[in-house]
């Protein structure tokens, strides 16, 4: 144990860069991470005066304003993790198992939740059933239709999150030996009898993995439940609306705690009790391409479902397009440009700086993505594992506890960085690079460790190595890392909200405060041009990675796989 | 310029008392992967580590690389200690057992890396990576990437990425055992060739014995990380000095005899109390008392029982017989146990069927004796 420790020190001492590399990220995640948090949790156990005390936190938990939240947090998660996971194994078994027409459009349907903007699905529900509703007041003609509450938030939610659950099954049920299924039926099972008795089975691993990914989302979703559930109280919205309407920071920071622990709890089962349960067979033989049922009773009934949930979302999404054109929604429909007259207008500035913002922290993330995944799948030093795991802590901290704690943690000597610029770029980089460590860490996995040291003993640097050789590798994750960071650096609301200033306003802010004074066409205009920025964006940085790395086919270090 | 300028660097290869400890698997001990190897591999030569998996070979030719630092001891590269030197310093390249091609870069950046890496001059990589891609007939595929050529391509691309950067040695990493069986032969006479002719000092890793015999000026067997004999091919496989080495090289029937007395290399044993002369017994054999007779299968003959003779040292029954086709390959129980029997151009001479009653001629000047297994040199 010794022994190797001081190995790999001795490597550190030998390789300066990495050293430095090292260091750098360990103090990174100790500012943006471990820090923020640890001031959350000693500010929940201390009193007024500073000293150590349950007392106030004790007192607070009995107490109805806490537990309702926690209790409607935790109801909210379920159901919208049961409904989600079940629309996304509908969709996900549809998509890998039958054959059936029209799958590209399902699949791009199943993609628009991931990068659009937030309040969208909030917003469409307005429109659709609010009290001026499309639906309930022009085609039910319901005068007091209630659209505020629960019942809105499980529909919302369950759009917005399926594809997570979609793309988590998808995963599995591809990966699922097909071998299997044709050795039940070969063994004279019926179709229904082995997917209950075989495919089901099989997926489990899946189905909780997604359950508990959705169940982590609707947790921390802010966006959704600050404008739509009514007087449902959820942890997320009440923290923030403790700590900004009431002023009681040691309130919030407690209610922060209460909705950390479920959504860590979820993340720390999903991550390493569930993968290590997977049945995804892994031969590394070719699996003849999966046999897809054409079985007509099979097929139609899928389609039809999956076309039904494309039409619904279509129509969400539609709705919020039609709005940012109509001069006031239910009332008057007729056609204005005054609501994107008054985006690019007094919307501007909140746009550019969202867009600023974004893509100043879009390379951070990205690369400190790549170094992590770099570092820790191929390097050995002291400390590896902790690194590892801080930094996939991000991915399970809900958005509203990390800005919580970044007021507490940033808003005195010193670190004085409350409402800059630098901690708005920073906070952005430190939640969104877990895609791209996550992408990185599952294509050096694949890449031949051979290969580096082909350059190594070439005469190559650890530097030159990584700028060489692995960088250009890892093109593809370092791009899919780019674009999730950036999507999700111009959507983000919950850290935010508690981090903007006067000078840094964003533009998902603004948005919000025109829900809160219910100029509902301006912010679908104003979520509209978000939008086409998105997809814009996402087009140049398609551009750009393509030129950072040199042509030739994406091919995977010779015949390294085959070893 | 000539193709001797590859090797105007190469140098000789010294290990002394090396070794590596790892942290075993669970945690709870460590395990002795190279134990104490003392090894001087000359200026030009070939020498093979042979041996199964997990006996070292790797761990040392990956210290000698420079992936792994050892535990202690030291590894002379001419005169000077590399052990605490970074790989990237030492002046070797490898070529690796996946080769290790860089995938997004063209055949000719493949080669060229390890100069553009020195900051050479342009004109300099041009000419050399040039010589390099003539050398190993690739300058037609220069511009393609490795995905799109065969293995053995792949192969080639992989050797002259390693050569032309003018390594003191090169390491090989079990580098043909992705071929197919045909192409792995051709490319190890080709690659033993080119060796010879560039003339650069060269230690190459395998768990392949016929490999080891076809390419290497010394073989050294590895087992349970230490050294258990050097020597060429030949004196490998004719001369074993454990049951160990006589075992992995090759195939060999080991018998227990009784040794009566010696006569400088000769030695006089007992087998069924018969008596016969192993003229050439070995180095390690003792002097008296009960010792193991090493019996290749193709020093053993089968003879029919009708024409019996004194001196047939054994006798037995076929138990299973195969047709090779150039060798018929038996098995047979004898009194003294079962014997492997291998006889080549089968046709020219009686074939038995499983069942026969046989008698088993030994030919003595191709056998040796070791030490009696409980003895045995480790």
């Amino acid at each position: 144990m010794r022994e190797n420790t001081r190995l790999s020190v001795a490597h550190l001492v030998r390789d300066p860069v990495l050293l430095f590399l090292v260091i750098l990220v360990f103090v990174g995640l100790f500012l943006f991470i471990i820090l923020p948090l640890g001031k959350i949790f000693a500010y929940s156990v201390t009193n007024n005066d500073g000293r150590l005390s349950f007392q106030a936190a004790w007192d607070m938990l009995k107490s109805r304003s806490y537990l309702e939240p926690l209790k409607n947090s935790m109801l909210l998660g379920i159901t919208t993790g049961i409904l989600a996971t079940i629309i996304g194994y509908v969709f996900a078994y549809a998509l890998t198992r039958v054959d059936m027409p029209l799958k590209g459009f399902f699949k791009t349907i199943a993609t628009i939740p991931i990068i659009s903007p937030p309040f969208i699905l909030s917003l469409s529900m307005i429109f659709l059933f609010g009290r001026n509703g499309l639906i309930t007041r022009r085609l039910l003609g319901i005068e007091d239709a209630n659209v505020y509450g629960m019942h809105s938030l499980v529909v919302v939610q369950t759009i917005s999150f399926f594809p997570i659950a979609y793309l988590t099954l998808t995963g599995t049920l591809s990966k699922l030996n097909p071998a299997v299924e044709d050795a039940a039926l070969n063994l004279g099972a019926s179709k229904a009898r082995i997917f209950r008795t075989v495919t089901l089975p099989l997926s489990v691993p899946g189905i909780l993995s997604s359950f508990l990914l959705v169940f982590i989302q609707s947790m921390e979703d802010f966006s959704n439940p600050a404008v739509i559930s009514g007087s449902f109280s959820t942890l997320a919205v009440e923290a923030y609306r403790t700590i900004t309407g009431m002023y009681d920071m040691r309130g919030g920071s407690l209610m922060a705690l209460l909705l950390l622990i479920p959504t860590l709890i979820a993340f720390l089962l999903q991550k390493y009790w569930l993968s290590g349960k997977s049945f995804v067979t892994v031969t590394g033989k070719p699996t003849i391409s999966q046999q897809q049922s054409k079985d007509p009773k099979l097929v139609w009934p899928l389609f039809a479902l999956s076309m039904l949930i494309s039409l619904v979302i279509l129509l969400f999404y539609g709705t919020v397009l039609v709005g940012a054109f109509v001069k006031v929604w239910g009332i008057n429909f007729s056609f204005t440009w005054a609501h994107f007259k008054y985006v690019m207008t007094l919307g501007w500035i909140p746009l550019r700086n969202s867009v600023v913002l974004a893509l100043a922290s879009t390379p951070i993330a990205g690369l400190l993505g790549m170094i992590i995944a770099f570092l820790v799948v191929r390097k050995e030093f002291p400390g590896r594992r902790a690194m590892e795991f801080i930094s996939m802590l991000t991915f399970a901290v809900p958005g509203t506890v990390v800005g919580i704690g970044y007021i507490l943690a940033f808003n005195d000597k010193p670190f004085m960085w409350t409402g800059s610029a630098f901690l708005l770029i920073m906070a952005f980089a430190f939640r969104n690079m877990p895609v791209g460590i996550e992408a990185g860490t599952s294509t050096l996995l694949q890449i031949d460790r051979s290969i580096e040291e082909a350059s190594t003993i070439l005469g190559a640097t650890g530097a030159v190595t990584f700028r060489r050789i692995s960088l250009p590798m890892l093109k593809q994750a370092f791009f899919s890392g780019l674009v999730y960071s950036f999507v999700r650096a111009m959507t983000a609301v919950s850290t935010v909200i508690f981090l903007i200033s006067p000078r840094w306003n964003l533009a998902t802010i603004s948005i919000f405060s025109l829900f809160e004074s219910s100029k509902y066409s301006d912010a679908a205009a104003y979520i509209i041009v978000m939008i086409l920025f998105i997809i814009v964006a996402i087009g140049v940085l398609n551009l750009l990675v393509g030129l950072l790395g040199r042509g030739g086919p994406s091919a995977s270090g010779g015949t390294s796989e085959r070893a | 310029m000539s193709e001797r300028d590859f090797s105007a660097r190469s140098s000789n290869v010294t290990l002394i008392n090396l070794t590596k400890r790892f942290k075993s698997l669970d945690g709870s001990g460590e395990v002795l992967a190279v134990d104490d190897v003392n090894l001087e591999v000359k200026t030009g030569e070939l020498v093979t580590i042979l041996g199964p998996s997990g006996c070292g070979k790797t761990t040392t030719l990956r210290m000698i690389a420079g992936f792994e630092y050892p535990t202690s001891g030291s590894i002379l590269i001419g005169d000077k200690d590399v052990a605490k030197i970074p790989p990237n310093k030492r002046g070797l390249s490898m070529v690796f057992q996946s080769y290790a091609l860089f995938p997004h870069l063209t055949i000719y950046e493949n080669v060229a890396y390890g100069l553009r890496v020195q900051k050479l001059p342009a004109n300099e990589i041009r000419e050399r990576t040039e010589r390099a891609l003539d050398l190993m007939q690739l300058t037609t595929m220069a511009k393609r990437y490795p995905s799109q050529v065969s293995g053995g391509q792949q192969q080639r691309i992989a050797l002259a990425r390693a050569i032309v950067i003018e390594p003191s040695v090169l390491l090989f990493d079990e580098p043909l055992s992705n071929l197919d069986a045909k192409l792995r032969e051709y490319m190890r006479d080709e690659l033993r060739k080119l060796q010879k002719r560039l003339g650069i000092t060269s230690l190459y890793v395998t768990h392949d014995q016929s490999e080891a015999m076809a390419i290497s000026d010394r073989v050294v067997i590895m087992k349970e990380g230490r050294i258990r004999q050097v020597g060429t091919p030949r004196e490998i496989y004719a001369f074993p000095q454990s049951r160990f080495v006589a075992d992995f090289m090759g195939k060999a029937n080991f018998l227990e005899v009784e040794v009566l007395g010696t006569n400088g290399e000769s030695a006089r044993i007992d087998i069924g109390g018969k008596t016969f002369i192993v003229p050439r017994a070995g180095r390690v054999r003792p002097n008296s008392g009960s010792a193991l007779l090493v019996v290749r299968p193709e020093a053993l003959r089968l003879i029919s029982l009708a024409n019996v003779e004194n001196e047939i040292p054994l006798k037995g029954c076929v138990d299973r017989f195969t047709y090779f086709g150039n060798i018929a390959r038996y098995e047979v129980a004898t009194e003294n146990g079962p014997l492997l029997i291998e006889s080549y151009n089968p046709e020219a001479s009686s074939i038995f069927e499983e069942g026969d009653n046989v008698g088993v001629l030994i030919d003595f000047e191709s056998v040796r004796l070791l030490p009696p297994e409980d003895k045995e040199q480790q």
